[in-house]
This record gives structure tokens, sequence and C-alpha cells, in this order.
């Protein structure tokens, strides 16, 4: 019988597509989103920071952050799960992760955002459900929060055109 | 005597950190009207392959017009939040060009700012465009 793989050289493989995948978007930095991945699930961090409030005054989080915070995090887990079959299924060489070709990333059709409460001046989460992903379409619905889970201060659908399977890489 | 709604509406929307960080600048703020544009800049890139600037950078451009045009409504809100935002992604913006979103308040109720927006690059075809409610805060 083979020996499993040890569980570090699993992860460290899964993180590193992962790193790949997130490092590679500027305005995923410059908002100051990271990702946390529990097996195939992840959640959108984002850190709070000055440049992201919109009311002063209250203050809190710009509409316009939380709109790109759900958004990203629909983009990315949206890539991520066909990055991860492919992975898991060895499609993906990840021998040296860091020159790994990423796939093209889905291009957004339309995005709905309904703010359900204020946005606080602290760190924000974010998880999306993949409701249907199609050769060439796809659904996504989004939710954010804060302090309590149960209390989501956004959410988002959105509907994506998926890249197609055999472009190149590149965009060729 | 209170200053006009549109110099309220300017000073409101020039106060705001992250459209001070994303480089706004309005171009037009008149009853229920505003124009704001924001330009190309590489870290708002949303797609390395393509150096297209992030939907989420647009949609934040979208929403601050957005507010702006109820700001400067004739009813003189004293404040807005979004309640929902629905955008449409006609076509991707060229890299390089900045980005110009014209947002009109076309109906106020006592709660509720109705709005509309279109986002342009250089190019005549709209790159984007938004329909939105927000509240309505205290009109004076």
């Amino acid at each position: 019988m083979r020996k499993p793989e040890p569980v570090q050289v699993v992860k460290q493989r899964r993180d590193a597509l992962l790193g790949a995948l997130v490092g590679g978007i500027p305005y995923i930095q410059f908002l100051g989103i990271s990702f946390d991945r529990r097996g195939d699930e992840l959640t959108g961090l984002l850190a709070y920071d000055d440049k992201l409030i919109g009311n002063p005054m209250l203050p809190a989080l710009h509409g316009g952050v939380t709109a790109a915070f759900l958004e990203v995090t629909a983009v990315v887990s949206l890539s991520w799960a066909t990055l991860w079959a492919d992975l898991e299924a060895g499609v993906i060489e990840t021998d040296d992760p860091a020159r790994v070709k990423l796939p093209r990333l889905p291009k957004t059709v339309d995005f709905t955002v309904d703010y359900l409460r204020s946005g606080l001046p602290r760190d924000a989460y974010a998880r999306a459900r993949i409701t249907r992903s199609g050769r060439r379409y796809a659904s996504v619905h989004v939710e954010g929060w804060q302090d309590n889970r149960g209390r989501p201060f956004a959410q988002a659908n959105c509907h994506f055109v998926m890249p197609r399977k055999d472009a190149a890489p590149d965009g060729a | 005597m209170a200053a006009d709604p549109a110099t309220l509406a300017r000073q409101f929307i020039q106060a705001i950190p992250h459209a001070q960080a994303l480089n706004m600048t309005i171009t037009e703020i008149e009853a229920g009207i505003a124009e704001i544009v924001m330009p190309y800049d590489d870290k708002l890139v949303g797609d390395p392959a393509t150096g297209v600037i992030a939907g989420g950078a647009v949609s934040a451009l979208m929403d601050t017009c957005g507010g702006a045009a109820v700001m400067c409504h004739p009813s003189s809100p004293r404040g807005t939040a979004t309640i929902d935002l629905r955008i449409d992604y006609m076509r991707s913006a060229t890299p390089g060009q900045a980005i110009r979103a014209r947002a009109e308040c076309y109906h106020v109720t006592r709660a509720v700012a109705f709005v509309r927006a279109t986002a342009f690059d250089e190019g005549d075809a709209p790159v984007a465009t938004a329909t939105g409610a927000f509240t309505i805060e205290g009109a004076s």
C-alpha cells in the first residue's frame, strides 16, 4: 500500500496555489483582503484601514468597499473552486507553484448588493456560496459580517461568465 | 444661512477617505446630478492578465457618484446611505483610461432616493450601468 502524502505537503501545495491566485491581483492587495482556507472553504478577511471609510462622521465603511470586498470574495471563491478541482485531479502541476499558469478569471456580468447595516470601522469577513456553476455561467451568493456571524452587514448576488477551458492561460 | 446644496454635497464627498484613496474628482454636482472621474491606477487592477480595473473599484465609483447625486438633490438631504445597488458590467474598461461616472437622482420620497448611473472610459459605449436605492437622512 502506498503511504499517504504527509499533511504538510498537501497543505503547502494548496496554500501555494491560493497564494498565487490571490497575490497576483493588485486590487486585492490595495484593499487589504486576504483569504483564510479550511479545506476547500475560503473566508475573505478585510483588514480595517482608515482609507476604507466612506462616512467619517459615523464612522462607517464605504459602501463601495463593502461591495468590492464581496465581489472579490465571489470571484476568488469561484476561481478557487475550479482550481481546487484541477489540483485534486492532478491536472495542475505544482512542483513550482510560483510558476503555475493560472486560468483566466471569471468575468462579472452583474452584481447586486444589499446593505443590511452600516459597516463598522473594524475587520470584516465574507464567504461565498456558488449556487450554480455551469460551463459558461455561474451564479454566486456572498455574505459579509463583522462581529456576529448571524448578523450580516451586507449580502450580494452576482453572475459571472466563466473563462473558456480551452483558452490559453495568457488570454491568447 | 446655509450654503447651497451643491457646495455642501461637494464638501461631503470630498471628505470621504475612500474617495480620496481612489483619487476621485467631482466634475459636476448640481440638482440631483453628479459626475465623478476616477483615474486609472495600477493598484486598482483586478485582472493581472489584462490590466483591466477591478469591478469593485467601479462599484466604489458608482456608489460614491450615486450618493453624491442624492446629496445635491434639491430636497437637501442631510445625509444618505446605500440601501441597495445593482451594477451591470457591459464591457471591460480599457486599461490606462480614466473612468467617469454620471449619476442622476431621478426620484425621492421622504425616506428613499432612487438613482441611476452610467460609467464610461474614454470610449463612447458605456462600461457599466447601475441602479440603486439610497436612504434620505432628515431632509432639512
